[in-house]
């Protein structure tokens, strides 16, 4: 968890950065010109009332004069009702910019995630890219929508009041805003502290959910080694340091208000004793004096803001600058111009144009290496007939899967090309590929949702009946129909409401019902029980009947169907043949067998307690 | 009820001075900040103007003694200087009631999460099996910070809130009663109000939160299911469906800014009316001589003063509601019972001579799954453990560790009852690898050395050595400093279980117990293992749980267990001639050479 944490952006304000990012605001132009109007005419109103209390002293306090009295009423009713449908205006208005901000950040992050290659995918972690499009989304909204209402209405306030006063009496206003410049830099100073203050105890938090994680996960572990002590002294020293940095800025910020507050009176008491200094020597009014009081006091809330949004401005900054990381990410892998052109991409496909596939599968001097890393595959060659059955086997990190990605267009070769019928396939679509692709994983992964719509995942306009055949084929027929709902029933959340073997067969289900050419399956290697086990056994031979497949197998019984295994070491084929074949050779394949296989019949025999032979 | 008042009891132990000061504090300063507005008015109307000099006796007569209010007219700067101080001494307590309800909250869930990890750590091992880890740690964090809120700020902020009014309502009282009642009339509304909404809105923030609940599982879903996504080609389909999910939340969303809107106009409306209705009526009271022109200024500077907390109070009574639930979650935890770790128990010297005698186990309220089992091994000697899945085999290593105590029989472990033994001393003379062992995000080095205080490095090469794992981690680029688990490192599961058996060997333990950890590496690393264990020249008694026959025909007794029974005991020679489980693997074993 603590590597996702969230790298420290000390950088100065990035003019570029902000400038792309307000292409976001775009579609809401109209909004944010409504939004200056409404924010100066809030801040004008709120810049007028201390007016309307000197209007109240000069003409009806201290001349006595009572006419104006209904006129003032109104006014002041007018001014009410009228910032109050402005307040209404404006949390409406920037609330339209922050969601709508919001909603097109997410769809376009979204879109592009689907664009990217999987190369990505196994670089970048989830949670990277949940983050990205939740907080970090919710922030730049936020930011941008009510960044502007209050910057907006902070310089309005600002320039208004400072004009009042100037005009009333510019010797008292510059006496008074004396401590302005005090007051900005005090501002900015404090926010900025008390923001890198929460960041450190956001991360210190942070480190204490990990260890309440590992205290919970891992007190099994603990007990066994008796380090139930030593943890929670440990633990100890990270609360110890929670404590001491929430303390810390707890003092930061509970000084930031006092110091802004005096700094705020020391203008009142100029005021007062300049102000009422011109009152006594009968130069100024009763008003206008208190006017310049009420002014000062309300003087430090626009400064206050704009410090506020300045050190925000920073932190969305990095929130910013790791959504477009995102968003302009260009994916790995991309069909060319003109293959889009004539077969359409992801979202606008041209299925009418699509040749069909027969699933004759050729790797053409092939090399390979992931990004910086060294070659895994080659000068491979392989050429696989239509409806071959292939079983990969070979240790972790041998190159298997490399195969597979390839064959499946995850990754591209280096060097060399890959024919599917007699077609170098980037000379076709990825859509296309994958359109006649029957994939099934390790470990199954579900969507939320109904069993039928997950089935129908893998062919989207398929009938109820088109499910129900599907699923007869593959044996999962019999434990859909014994739940409560039968097809309709919920998977949940990654189809956590199914066992493993139940996921296992609905995902052959799923893959099997678009009836492709070409089939790849990553087999599990956890055992399952051992009915379940015969079931999905069962279940591969009539998968990979007539297909062409890519089996990277762990079952000893899928590999003696095989029509062809390879042994793959280190990206090249070391062995290749039918069963028979290879345990002849004693070589690599035979050691496998030996113990890999033998492991597999021994705790078959020990479950089933049955004499079991190879 | 009673528990959690014990809880609250002691949590606030100690901190009792620091709230205190924060609570007096926090009055404190909302005296002064009260006064300011009467110094002004003071200044106004009695130094600036000429009205009777309107303050506490023993104020005037220092300032009559200064030479009245005529000195003060003259040398203005007095009063802003005592503006100044009035000021000062507000930040000062404002400052202080800060750091100390910090200090005391801070210092009050510090506490609360050293107990509940304390707890964790303490309670028994069958806790942990059946855990849902989500929901603790929901409630050591989340939970705990709603108290934390609770105390650093909602307590307090509506004590001062209180506090405010009533004073507040008392100056104002003593200055003019029907200025004093104008000035709250809205208040009672506006704080209704308030309290309403927020009520209110409760539920459109649970339909907002759920729908972006919603929205995270498709974006999750997807995330995590990538492969399955691109491999069908449904781009587009997942673009729709996020699409959807996306619409949903983001109307929801403009719901609640919606409302908002509505609740921040209305109370501004009545705020702003509040204000008006002092305005005039302070004007008619100014004029027909019932106020000062500083009272009058008092007043408005209080009704100031006044609206935005009041408006604040809804939202935190209503917020204050989830503080018992917290509590009450919480006290659940604390409440369980812990393993009982201190009982004084005997510290034989531990050797490694074995003895069960007719041991029978279940686990709490269930029927018996190890029955009357006994068979003895002494100090040095390996002794596999076979037998179907949940046969009892790990369940019977676990009382060895006495992680649960058996029913009925006797453990003896060179010549004591296992019971009697203190639980700390016994773990620590037996090594468990577990089935699924857990390596801590730390480095490889932390991990290998956690349990073992001051380790060499060789004798950590060593024990890595011996788990035939040394090799693996030296072609890690960090090599022993690689963090477990950091991007890019991911250890496979044959690995992990070897660093947890460099862990588990590095102890010395005069027993070890391999619960089906071997089995994770492959049957040539099991071998090299297995003898690198036996060269290390230590007497140490094995238990090793395995379905190899190979590592099962090396160990120097085999246990068959079946339903909690043994049904075959003896040495790899004896059961071969019986029939049963033992003979069956070893026929598969020979088929499988044969087959060749």
């Amino acid at each position: 968890m603590q590597h996702l944490e969230e790298q420290e952006y000390t950088k100065q304000f990035d003019f570029e950065l902000w400038k792309n990012l307000f292409r976001y605001t775009k579609p809401y132009k109209k909004y944010l010109i409504r939004l200056i109007f409404i924010m100066v005419g809030v801040a004008g109103i709120d810049a007028i009332f201390p007016l309307m209390g000197k209007f109240a002293v000069d003409n009806f306090i201290v001349a006595g004069d009572m006419s104006k009295m209904g006129i003032y009423i109104a006014v002041f009713s007018i001014l009410v009702v009228v910032q109050a449908f402005n307040v209404w205006m404006l949390i409406t208005t920037a609330g339209k910019i922050e969601v709508g901000v919001c909603y097109d950040i997410r769809k376009n992050a979204f879109r592009r995630i689907q664009e990217l290659s999987l190369s990505y995918f196994d670089r970048t972690p989830v949670g990277w890219m949940m983050a990205r499009m939740t907080s970090d989304t919710q922030r730049l909204g936020q930011i941008i929508a009510w960044g502007s209402v209050d910057s907006i209405w902070g310089i309005a306030m600002m320039v208004i009041m400072m004009s009042i006063m100037l005009i009333l009496n510019w010797k008292l206003a510059l006496t008074a805003l004396v401590v302005m410049p005090a007051l900005i830099v005090t501002g900015i100073y404090f926010q900025k502290r008390i923001l890198k203050a929460f960041r450190d105890i956001r991360k210190t938090n942070s480190k204490i959910t990990a260890s309440f994680n590992e205290g919970i996960t891992g007190a099994r572990t603990s007990k066994t080694l008796v380090r139930e002590g030593r943890n929670i002294i440990e633990f100890n020293e990270i609360t110890d340091k929670m404590y001491h940095k929430s303390v810390k800025a707890a003092i930061f910020s509970s000084l930031y208000m006092p110091i802004v507050l005096l700094l705020g009176s020391i203008g009142t008491g100029l005021v007062l004793w300049k102000g009422g200094n011109n009152v006594i020597n009968g130069v100024m009014g009763y008003g206008t004096l208190v006017a310049f009081i009420n002014y000062v006091l309300r003087f430090f809330e626009p400064v206050r803001e704009l410090a506020r949004i300045f050190a925000d401005l920073q932190y969305a900054q990095a929130s910013g600058e790791r959504i477009l990381s995102l968003i302009d990410k260009e994916p790995d892998i991309k069909d060319k111009k003109e293959i889009i052109q004539k077969f359409g991409d992801f979202f606008n496909p041209v299925k009418k144009d699509w040749p069909g596939v027969e699933g004759d599968i050729l790797f053409e001097n092939v090399s390979f290496r992931y990004k910086k890393g060294e070659e895994v595959l080659k000068n491979f060659n392989l050429h696989v007939k239509k409806g071959q059955n292939i079983a990969l086997v070979g240790a972790t990190g041998s190159g298997k899967s490399t195969i597979v990605n390839l064959v499946c267009r995850f990754y591209e070769p280096v060097e060399g090309r890959i024919l599917i019928d007699g077609t170098d396939y980037r000379e076709r679509s990825q859509l296309w590929l994958h359109s006649n692709l029957g994939y099934v994983l390790q470990t199954p992964h579900l969507f939320s949702g109904t069993i039928m719509e997950n089935i129908k995942y893998g062919r989207l306009d398929a009938g109820d009946e088109d499910v129900i055949k599907a699923s007869k084929l593959v044996n999962a027929h019999d434990f859909i129909v014994k739940l409560d709902k039968a097809y309709e029933a919920e998977v949940g959340e990654g189809g956590a409401r199914l066992s493993m073997g139940q996921k296992q067969l609905v995902s052959f289900a799923r893959a099997i019902i678009a009836d492709p050419a070409i089939f790849v399956l990553d087999e599990a290697t956890s055992s399952i029980d051992s009915e379940t086990e015969q079931v999905i056994q069962s279940a591969v031979e009539k998968v990979l009947e007539g297909r062409t497949s890519f089996i990277i197998a762990h079952r000893l019984s899928t590999i003696r169907n095989a029509d062809r295994i390879l042994v793959i070491d280190k990206g090249t084929v070391i062995e290749e043949g039918t069963h028979q074949e290879l345990l002849k050779l004693r070589g690599r394949y035979y050691n496998l067998y030996n113990n890999q296989f033998l492991d597999e019949q021994e705790i078959k025999t020990i479950n089933m307690d049955t004499e079991l032979s190879l | 009820m009673n528990s959690k008042f014990k809880l609250s009891m002691q949590l606030m132990k100690g901190n009792w001075l620091l709230y205190a000061g924060a609570v007096v504090s926090v009055m404190a300063a909302g005296i002064f900040a009260m006064v300011c507005p009467l110094v002004i008015r003071a200044t106004i109307d009695s130094v600036i103007g000429n009205k009777e000099l309107d303050v506490p006796g023993w104020l005037g007569s220092i300032i009559e003694s200064w030479g009245g209010t005529g000195v003060l007219a003259k040398n203005l700067w007095i009063c802003s200087l005592a503006l100044l101080a009035l000021t000062l001494l507000q930040g000062i307590f404002s400052f202080a009631r800060g750091k100390w309800a910090a200090q005391a909250s801070e210092e009050i869930s510090r506490r609360l999460r050293d107990k509940l990890y304390e707890k964790f750590q303490k309670l028994p091992y069958d806790y942990h099996v059946k855990a849902k880890t989500g929901d603790l740690i929901q409630r050591s964090t989340s939970d705990v910070e709603t108290i934390r809120r609770f105390l650093s700020f909602q307590l307090v902020e509506v004590g001062n809130t209180v506090f405010m009014v009533i004073v507040v309502f008392i100056i104002m009282m003593s200055l003019n009663i029907k200025m004093a009642l104008l000035s709250v009339v809205v208040l009672p509304v506006l704080f209704t109000f308030s309290i309403v909404f927020f009520k209110k809105i409760k539920d459109q923030f649970k339909l907002c939160e759920e729908s972006e609940g919603k929205l995270s599982t498709v974006l999750q879903e997807n995330l995590t299911g990538i492969r399955v996504v691109k491999a069908f080609g449904r781009e587009a389909f997942e673009y729709e469906k996020f699409d959807k999910k996306n619409d949903e939340y983001t109307e929801n969303v403009r719901g609640i800014i919606n409302y908002f809107a509505l609740y921040w106009s209305s109370s501004d409306l009545m705020s702003l009316s509040q204000t008006g209705i002092v305005t005039v009526a302070g004007i008619y009271a100014t004029i027909s001589g019932q106020i000062t022109l500083g009272t009058f200024f008092v007043f408005l500077a209080y009704v100031g003063m006044l609206l935005w907390p009041v408006r604040q109070l809804g939202r935190i009574l209503t917020d204050m509601g989830k503080m018992v639930v917290a509590m009450d979650r919480i006290n659940e935890i604390l409440e369980k019972e812990q393993e009982n770790m201190n009982e004084k128990g005997k510290r034989p010297i531990i050797k490694g001579n074995i003895e069960f005698h007719k041991v029978c186990f279940g686990y709490e309220g269930d029927e018996n799954v190890i029955k009357d089992v006994s068979f003895k091994v002494k100090s040095g000697q390996t002794v596999a453990i076979l037998g179907p899945t949940g046969s009892g085999k790990s369940t019977l290593m676990h009382l060895l560790q006495r992680l649960y105590d058996y029913r009925k029989g006797s453990i003896i472990v060179d010549g004591v009852e296992l019971k009697e033994i203190e639980k700390n001393w016994l773990r620590k003379h037996i090594g468990i690898v577990l089935q699924e062992p857990f390596l801590f995000s730390r480095t490889i080095k932390e991990n290998i050395c956690l349990a073992k205080l001051d380790v060499r490095e060789e004798e950590m090469f060593e024990a890595a050595r011996t788990a035939a794992v040394h090799d693996v981690v030296n072609e890690f680029d960090k090599g022993y400093e690689t963090i477990v688990g950091e991007r890019g490192v991911t250890l496979s599961g044959g690995q992990k279980q070897r660093v947890a058996m460099a862990r588990s060997l590095i102890r010395s333990c005069p027993i070890v117990i391999f619960d089906d950890s071997l089995s994770a590496v492959d049957t040539e690393t099991d071998a090299l293992i297995r003898k690198a264990i036996r060269e290390s020249n230590k007497k140490v008694t094995t238990f090793i749980i395995s379905h190899r026959i190979t590592t099962l025909s090396q160990a120097d007794a085999v246990v068959v267990l079946k339903d909690g029974m043994i049904e075959q005991y003896g040495s790899h020679s004896e059961l071969i001639s019986q029939e049963g489980l033992y003979k069956k693997l070893w026929n598969l074993a020979k088929g499988s050479e044969k087959a060749v």
